[in-house]
């Protein structure tokens, strides 16, 4: 196996819209792979039936060789999926500290340290994660997702919001994970996408348009483009 | 350490107290240390967990009822009789985990609401084991453990703060534990935990569990040591009272429960003694606690000087 997620077919309905139509999507390990596509393309759709925090209407999800459709959500983040919310979810009355200590799931300060320290935050692990800024609330949203060592890594929208000066610290935390962890990117910024991803796949309208190296995308853009109406980022 | 020293300092005055206070005060504390510990159990599920019921009286019921149906009709020793209150909360609290755990908000304090309503009604409709509204006694000579005599006012005092101690602690600890901080973590955002690999469901399960035995131990021990069995004790006040007594002493609090406790009953039982319009001294004491001091008694003291609370 060199896919180290893979889905076939899968769909989501909403009350007779089809959110996802029939995605077949292969992740290769150790790749950061972008999932690009405009507004209600149904990428954060898609990467939650992944994830599982919805299920699908159609089709199956197979992570590292084993189906896990019918896994519940807390199951496959224990089989090592992280996920991170587009919109920040970090515990905001508990400490930095606090919130990687349930991210690691083991309580290990030691460790929980280390995490903030990849993210530059260490020397803020006692204040509340609410009095952060909302930029350092993202950077802790991720470093709760890399904290877990997780051998895929969702990431929705991660840079949204961040100022120019965090995103380049981003691209970099991101790099440094290259090679070990699995990346599943939703980025509207096309700069971030170019930069990091191995592979981008582009929905619209819940279905796969292209999928490619970012080579390959870039030459389609215009045409992309075009066809989208509008580019986001 | 600092949480340890608080919470053996508070059960060493409590014991010191038992021997100092007089017999009219010695009687109220009694009452209040076993109605503490309803509050504790009420306050695993709410003040830690953040799901609120509107019908834990059930549960004090169930042992309540556990108890006093076991020894006034099954001729058991209080001890088994106890036991047997304590599976009766559990088993009561499990069936309605299992159905209710699958609203959420305020569907959740209607469906626990209608449960406690349930259980009400039951306990009038087998009026004739019950003695519905009227109630029973439990024999004084009955009430013995190992030569206990449990009606002896010192005696009562000290089994009602074993009771205490025990679910102070057991709370206290439950709370320092991994469960402990996930079950806050579900309070503060139920979805981000889920997706950080915790099974909420469970831990919402066993929170209810947890909070439905103690609520039970607490309502067995009032039968046990006041002697009496009443319908009243599974009406929808009693369910009501330990959401005041844990808002108003700090949720999310270990000592919170007692101290809102404590404030409740005395602030009642001195104001009555002023005058017949007590309830409306105590209404504006309330309001004015809801306006300066929204997090409690004690969340007050966590947030403004002790901020390692437990």
């Amino acid at each position: 196996m060199t896919d180290v997620l893979r889905t076939e077919g899968l769909t989501k309905d909403f009350a007779g819209l089809r959110a996802v139509d029939r995605v077949d999507l292969s992740v290769a390990t150790g790749d950061i792979h972008a999932l690009i596509g405009p507004n209600g393309a149904g990428k954060s759709t898609l990467v939650g039936m992944v994830a599982g925090r919805s299920q699908p209407s159609a089709g199956r999800v197979w992570f590292d060789g084993r189906d896990i459709t019918t896994l519940p959500a807390h199951a496959r983040i224990r089989a090592g999926i992280a996920y991170t919310f587009q919109i920040t979810a970090v515990y905001a009355r508990l400490s930095l500290l606090a919130n990687l200590e349930l991210a690691l799931r083991d309580r290990s300060r030691t460790r929980a340290v280390q995490a903030l320290e990849r993210v530059g935050l260490a020397a803020r692990a006692d204040q509340l994660a609410g009095d952060l800024s909302y930029g350092h609330q993202r950077l802790l949203e991720i470093a709760m997702g890399v904290a877990q060592a997780p051998r895929l890594l969702i990431l929705d929208e991660p840079t949204q919001g961040l100022a120019e000066s965090e995103i380049s610290e981003f691209n970099t935390l991101i790099r440094g994970l290259a090679g070990q962890t699995t990346i599943l990117l939703i980025e509207h910024n096309m700069n971030v996408v170019m930069e990091l991803a191995d592979r981008i796949t582009v929905l619209e309208t819940g279905s796969v348009l292209a999928n490619g190296s970012p080579a390959d995308i870039q030459a389609n853009l215009a045409v992309q483009e075009a066809y989208l109406g509008h580019a986001d980022g | 350490m600092r949480s340890a020293a608080l919470h053996l300092g508070l059960i060493a005055v409590l014991v010191a107290a038992g021997l100092m206070l007089p017999a009219y005060h010695q009687g109220n504390l009694a009452r209040i240390l076993v109605l503490a510990t309803y509050s504790i159990g009420y306050n695993v599920l709410f003040g830690y967990t953040g799901l609120l019921s509107l019908g834990h009286a059930m549960f004090f019921g169930a042992g309540m009822y556990g108890l006093g149906l076991a020894m006034h009709h099954g001729g058991f020793a209080p001890v088994p009789a106890f036991v047997i209150g304590l599976a009766c909360a559990a088993g009561l609290a499990a069936i309605v985990a299992l159905l209710a755990l699958r609203t959420i908000g305020v569907a959740f304090m209607i469906v626990t609401l209608m449960f406690a309503q349930t259980a009400f009604l039951t306990v009038l409709y087998f009026g004739e084991w019950t003695r519905g509204d009227e109630g029973f006694v439990l024999q004084q000579a009955t009430r013995q453990i190992a030569g206990l005599d449990l009606t002896n006012p010192t005696v009562r005092y000290y089994a009602a703060l074993v009771l205490f101690s025990a679910a102070l602690l057991i709370t206290a600890r439950m709370m320092q534990l991994r469960f402990g901080h996930v079950l806050i973590a579900v309070r503060e955002n139920e979805e981000r935990t889920r997706m950080l690999g915790y099974d909420t469901q469970r831990h919402k399960f066993l929170a209810l569990v947890i909070s439905g035995t103690l609520s039970g131990a607490a309502g067995a021990a009032y039968a046990l040591l006041f002697g009496y069995v009443g319908a009243t004790f599974t009406s929808v006040q009693y369910s009501i009272f330990p959401l005041l007594w844990v808002l108003l002493g700090g949720a999310g609090t270990t000592i919170g429960p007692f101290i809102g406790t404590l404030f409740m009953f005395y602030l009642i039982d001195t104001t009555s003694g002023l005058t017949n319009a007590y309830l409306m001294i105590v209404g504006v004491v309330l309001v004015l606690l809801t306006l300066f001091a929204r997090a409690g008694i004690m969340g007050e003291v966590r947030e403004r000087f002790a901020p390692w609370l437990p």
